[in-house]
């Protein structure tokens, strides 16, 4: 059962993944999240939370998060169990 | 230090700067996905939110495939692209039909139940966000009796929520689950096991929607982990022929673990105005579903 | 070279299916259309059909489902009527804005309000927006020799529109007439492998359908409507390649039926153009100078071959089983742009709609209407819309 995937000349509506695909989100913020890794316990529940996936956890550096991307929302706060994460106003 | 026993393959699917709310569940919801499945899934997408998270053409949020189908096709169109596939000796793959409540217990639910009754094999996920969210709030079949939304603006929802997962079961599938985005552990494991069973696999995940429920953004896993809590989403997989509750949910068998209704209501603004008579109501069908899920146990 | 059956046109439809080895069926059945169904699942369980049945719980889950099959890299079938049609009508401009190709076979029926289940071509009309590639058959063997094509037109990288192939219900769909089906080794070599514009299993990070903006949206329907210009030569060559390997005369967009040169020039589709042949032959012994141009392909609809064929008549008079209320009938508007495209100078135009609900229209009302419309225009008294309805058998 062979398919042959032709691609023509006509413009169609695929899609393909993209960073970004609502510009630089960051700019969204009204806050941001401040991490202490002296406090972090490297559970990886703010990686594993964050609903822009902007957050990676490396077992020796601790938290590290692409500002331009992180709309502030404060999960990571919030599901942190040792409060190392505070959300501070943006500037 | 050896690397800590995560999928890693979770941190390349969902990529960064997508369309969706601050504090969304779904992108969360994506990430358990892309931790089971990587980059080899199939989302089968119809009108709702997630039409919308993952952005504007030329781009798309997710290093995955995505096909957008109109609103109460989506069980219909997974059943094609899976038995395409299998046709192709396709099998590395998973099709997954992703879709609202909306899109589900609504206007999705004849083709849910076709699907469902010829058992394709593929995964269908309902994440239930209690409304349809997408068009800004509407109350839909799914919608917590009492629950304030734009088309119950004043008296709130006056019908009882409606339970696609026991429908599901109804329809003798060979699994049934609920999961919740507060216990991303447990959705995983049950997405573990789907992706294991032949055949039409349905999981009511409960994803709460921090701009129609009305609560912080920073909230979402709080408050869905109070519904857990509290009794009212009870976590369980249905297979052979019986419930087998999950991990969170086994302790509050004994009611007197449930953490009282009210701890989850008083975080949300669409239970604004709940009075004594629906708290009641609410402690009531909590019990019922219990009763209902230890006869089934 | 091939086999001689004796086929309904429903059946026609399900071989043709057959014969182009498609994969996966989703259908739904609906009177009457209900044998197409039937049969193929016959086809699929019996073993002579390679493919996968899905019988879909309604007609938009059908449509949906053949969608994802055909997304999937599937060559996929259906067919439904009426009311199904409608109620897969969102799909059907889903597909073709997706690009992607896809066979359907529609047994025409009226639409309800009042239930009625016999043929006219309101159903299949009320698709013609949609942006598929539309054919109609006048008999069994051009229904399965549409059916066939369809596949090549579809699949063709200048083309990727899905393509519907009419059939009146019951007229052709229940009635027996002998159909020569070509040897399935020759038609594997002529169709050929699947081919689509994109595959949507897992080997490439593609999403279809998401938002666009205004401007990208609208060149994605500008480049519809270029790929339903380019159909017109790709249809022609089918038809052209095909003839060769059927044995059967190459007609193209247009049937031309005694119509070179004709003073008077009648317009129609479908099965009772049979009927309306058998009228002209019987006029042209009488000594009118009338002839036929019979459309095979609605969509895109044949511009530049009506105009051709009209262009030197005194009269064009076209035959309508549609109607859309509050304007006229389909063919008759489209006709009417295609000359008036052209030429600042039409020729007399009119409209005859007929034949809906399924009434009846024999070779003895289409001579009598149409000496009335050359007396009409003989003496300059055109009328130039007429609903012939009458009663009774």
């Amino acid at each position: 059962m062979r398919v042959v995937v032709e691609p023509s000349r006509f413009k169609i509506p695929v899609a393909r993944p993209s960073i970004g695909v609502a510009g630089k989100t960051g700019s969204w913020r009204l806050e941001r999240p401040v991490v202490d890794n002296n406090a972090c316990t490297r559970c990886f529940l703010c990686e594993i939370h964050c609903p822009v996936n902007v957050i990676r956890v490396e077992p020796d550096t601790g938290v590290s998060i692409n500002y331009d991307y992180c709309k502030g929302c404060g999960l990571c706060a919030d599901v942190c169990p040792v409060g190392a994460i505070k959300m501070v106003p943006e500037e | 230090m050896s690397k800590p026993a995560l999928p890693y393959k979770a941190r390349d699917v969902v990529l960064p700067g997508d369309a969706a709310c601050p504090g969304c569940p779904i992108p969360i919801a994506w990430k358990v996905l892309s931790a089971v499945f990587g980059d080899k899934m199939i989302l089968v997408i119809p009108a709702c939110c997630s039409s919308v998270v993952v952005g504007m053409y030329p781009g798309n949020s997710l290093k995955a495939s995505v096909i957008h189908v109109p609103f109460a096709s989506a069980a219909a169109v997974a059943s094609g692209v899976a038995e395409a596939l299998e046709k192709r000796g396709v099998s590395d793959v998973q099709v997954i039909a992703w879709a609202g409540d909306g899109g589900t217990a609504d206007i999705g639910m004849a083709s849910l139940s076709g699907a469902a009754e010829r058992n394709h094999d593929f995964i269908y996920i309902m994440y239930d966000n209690e409304a349809y969210m997408n068009t800004g709030i509407q109350r839909s079949s799914s919608t917590p009796r009492g629950a304030w939304t734009t088309t119950t603006p004043i008296l709130g929802k006056g019908e009882e929520k409606k339970d696609v997962a026991r429908i599901m079961i109804a329809h003798g599938v060979p699994y049934v689950a609920t999961a919740s985005i507060g216990y991303v552990h447990d959705f995983y494991s049950k997405l573990v096991r789907a992706s294991k069973i032949k055949g039409f696999k349905f999981i009511s995940l409960h994803a709460p929607c921090p701009v129609g429920w009305r609560f912080d953004p920073r909230y979402t896993v709080r408050v869905a982990r109070l519904a857990v809590e509290t009794g009212l989403w009870i976590l369980y997989e249905y297979y052979d022929g019986r419930i087998h509750l999950s991990g969170p949910s086994r302790p509050l068998l004994d009611a007197s673990k449930r953490k009282p209704v009210e701890e989850y209501l008083k975080l949300q603004g669409r239970f604004k105005n709940v009075d004594e008579k629906l708290i009641k109501s609410i402690q009531e069908y909590v019990e019922n579903n219990w009763e209902w899920v230890k006869r089934h146990m | 070279m091939g086999l001689k059956l004796v086929l309904t046109g429903n059946y026609s439809l399900a071989y043709a299916a057959k014969m182009a080895r498609v994969n996966v069926v989703a259908a739904y059945p609906i009177t009457p259309q209900t044998s197409v169904v039937e049969k193929l699942a016959e086809l699929i369980e019996g073993g002579e059909l390679d493919a996968v049945m899905i019988r879909v719980e309604s007609e938009h889950s059908a449509l949906a489902a053949c969608f994802g099959a055909a997304l999937a890299g599937a060559r996929v079938f259906t067919a439904t009527s009426s009311q199904g049609l409608l109620y897969m009508h969102e799909m059907v401009h889903w597909a073709s804005r997706a690009r992607i190709p896809i066979v359907m076979g529609i047994v025409t029926r009226t639409l309800g309000s009042p239930w009625n289940i016999w043929p006219d071509h309101t159903d299949y009309m009320d698709q013609r927006d949609t942006g598929w590639v539309m054919s109609f058959a006048v008999d069994n063997q051009e229904a399965f020799d549409l059916t066939l094509q369809a596949f090549k037109i579809s699949e063709d990288p200048r083309v990727y529109l899905p393509v519907m192939v009419g059939i009146e219900g019951f007229i052709l769909g229940h009635t027996t007439m002998p159909v020569e089906i070509p040897d399935q080794s020759v038609v594997d070599e002529w169709l050929g492998s699947r081919r689509q514009p994109y595959v949507i299993d897992g080997s490439d990070h593609l999403a279809l359908g998401n938002l666009a903006s205004p401007e990208d949206t609208e060149e994605f329907f500008m480049d519809i409507q270029n790929a339903m210009e380019e159909a017109k030569k790709v249809i022609a060559e089918v038809d052209r390649e095909y003839s060769k390997i059927a044995g059967r005369p190459s007609m193209g967009l247009v049937e031309c039926f005694k119509c070179e040169d004709a003073k008077y020039l009648a317009v129609s589709m479908g099965a009772w153009s049979g009927d309306l042949k058998e009228a002209i032959l019987q006029l042209r012994d009488e000594g009118f100078d009338v002839g036929l141009a019979r459309i095979r392909y609605y969509r895109p609809f044949p511009v530049e071959q009506l105009y051709e064929r009209a262009r030197g008549a005194k009269g064009v008079v076209v035959f309508d089983r549609a109607i859309s209320f509050g304007s006229a009938g389909p063919i008759f508007l489209d006709t009417l742009a295609s000359i008036a495209r052209y030429s600042r100078k039409t020729p007399y135009v009119k409209n005859v709609v007929a034949g809906l609900g399924g009434v009846n229209i024999t070779s003895e009302d289409f001579s009598k209407i149409i000496r009335k419309f050359v007396e009409e225009v003989e003496s300059d008294d055109l009328v130039p819309f007429e609903w012939y309805h009458r009663r009774g058998g």
